[in-house]
């Protein structure tokens, strides 16, 4: 790959997905991209760059985007931010929402929808205290490839055993030949849609929890800084933002605060609190 | 030194399994049969047991059976490990007592992640 392919790679991904290429990444490109080549059956990256520079929108230029940001994820990943969720989160939300009954969720980098099924889970171990309520998660990611295996909710022998506690496989997946399917219930209560971060996400309304991981990484400062703000403004008043263990909001922005006790975990900032329109006396 | 034990009638899985833990600073014993695995047992309860489901005399539902009553035989981890992936297998190795499941064929990184599930802090050597 000569420089100026390199170049304009790195400046085509930053449009279309914020994400944030170094020089160093040379080598992740031309590994992700050549399986690219040979789908659409051109011979080089630089024949990839040629097509990528006349053409419009297309089969090409959606491939492109998602063999880049498409990321590793599997069940329960770190752990502890669902160890949060379970422990502090929920019990939080149930204390604050229990005049309204209703709690929206959001996994905003949902991938092949690992991240918002173990959330499922969590949710449905609490079953007892969440009878009669109605809870929305809601997984967006780039990527349509992704969401539409996330939506088919089938995972290999080697994804339900990365993560997942074989107490909560027999429970919830049911074999399907040499695949597991996620239970109808869990596939029930996540929906997805496709979304780029950069564009305008209004339109899925307010959420109570967000948990955008490990993507935030991709972007440079001032594109951090415009989703973080923007998922704030999403934010109900009381709620909380949980971020991968590798962001932060310090030194970008002051409308997500850190959540002084918990690692990871943001609510919305004083300045940008006192100009929401409303706020629940019951914060958690 | 945390201890482990690898149950298997397959000398390359005992061998594999075996480097694995070892890797993750375990130090293992391996046995290719039930009654070989008991006898270590009783010997020497280990932190974590890898435990092979088909075995030709004592099987691994056995074993974990007698091993749950020999003294201090609720402390291992029981890692069933098989390439038996149906959800009844599973099921039935959870009410015998297995602490968790593994399907064949694993690599190092199931193994730590399954380590991690247990309860084991798993990191792997700079070096590895």
């Amino acid at each position: 790959m000569t420089e100026a392919d390199f170049a304009f790679l790195r400046d085509y991904l930053k449009k279309r997905s914020g994400l944030a290429l170094g020089p160093e990444k040379r080598y992740l490109v031309e590994s992700r991209l050549s399986p690219v080549c040979r789908r659409f059956n051109l011979a080089t990256l630089s024949d990839l760059v040629g097509t990528l520079r006349l053409s419009r929108e297309g089969p090409l230029e959606r491939a492109v985007v998602e063999a880049m940001t498409t990321n590793e994820t599997f069940f329960f990943r770190d752990r502890v931010p669902f160890d949060l969720f379970r422990d502090v989160l929920l019990p939080r939300a149930i204390a604050a929402r229990g005049a309204t009954r209703r709690l929206r969720i959001w996994s905003a980098a949902a991938s092949t929808g690992q991240e918002p099924y173990s959330l499922a889970m969590l949710v449905h171990e609490a079953a007892a205290q969440l009878a009669g309520w109605q809870i929305e998660i809601v997984g967006t990611d780039l990527s349509t490839e992704v969401l539409e295996k996330a939506r088919l909710g089938l995972y290999s022998h080697f994804e339900v055993q990365r993560g997942l506690p074989v107490q909560l496989l027999v429970k919830h997946f049911t074999q399907v030949g040499e695949q597991w399917r996620i239970s109808p219930k869990l596939a029930g209560m996540v929906s997805y849609r496709p979304l780029n971060l950069l564009q305008p996400f209004e339109h899925l309304g307010q959420f109570d929890i967000v948990y955008c991981r490990n993507v935030l990484i991709y972007f440079d400062a001032p594109t951090k800084a415009d989703v973080l703000e923007r998922i704030a403004k999403a934010l109900a008043p009381d709620g909380a933002v949980l971020l991968g263990a590798a962001e932060t909001v310090i030194g970008l922005t002051e409308a997500l605060v850190p959540d002084g006790q918990h690692r990871g975990l943001y609510r919305q900032g004083a300045t940008h609190r006192a100009a929401a329109p409303q706020r629940l006396a019951a914060g958690f | 030194m945390r201890t482990g034990l690898v149950v298997d009638d397959s000398a390359v899985i005992r061998k594999v399994a075996r480097r694995i833990l070892e890797t993750l600073d375990f130090s293992v014993r391996d046995a290719e049969d039930g009654q070989k695995a008991l006898a270590l047992c009783a010997e020497e309860m280990p932190a974590v047991v890898l435990l092979d489901w088909n075995m030709p005399n004592m099987d691994g539902y056995d074993v974990l059976r007698h091993l749950r009553q020999l003294p201090g035989g609720d402390r291992p981890k029981v890692l069933f490990c098989t390439t038996e992936n149906d959800i009844g297998a599973i099921a039935r190795a959870l009410r015998a007592g297995a602490d968790e499941y593994i399907m064949k064929p694993f690599d190092r990184e199931i193994m730590m992640a399954k380590l991690d599930q247990v309860g084991f802090t798993v990191r792997l050597p700079e070096h590895a």
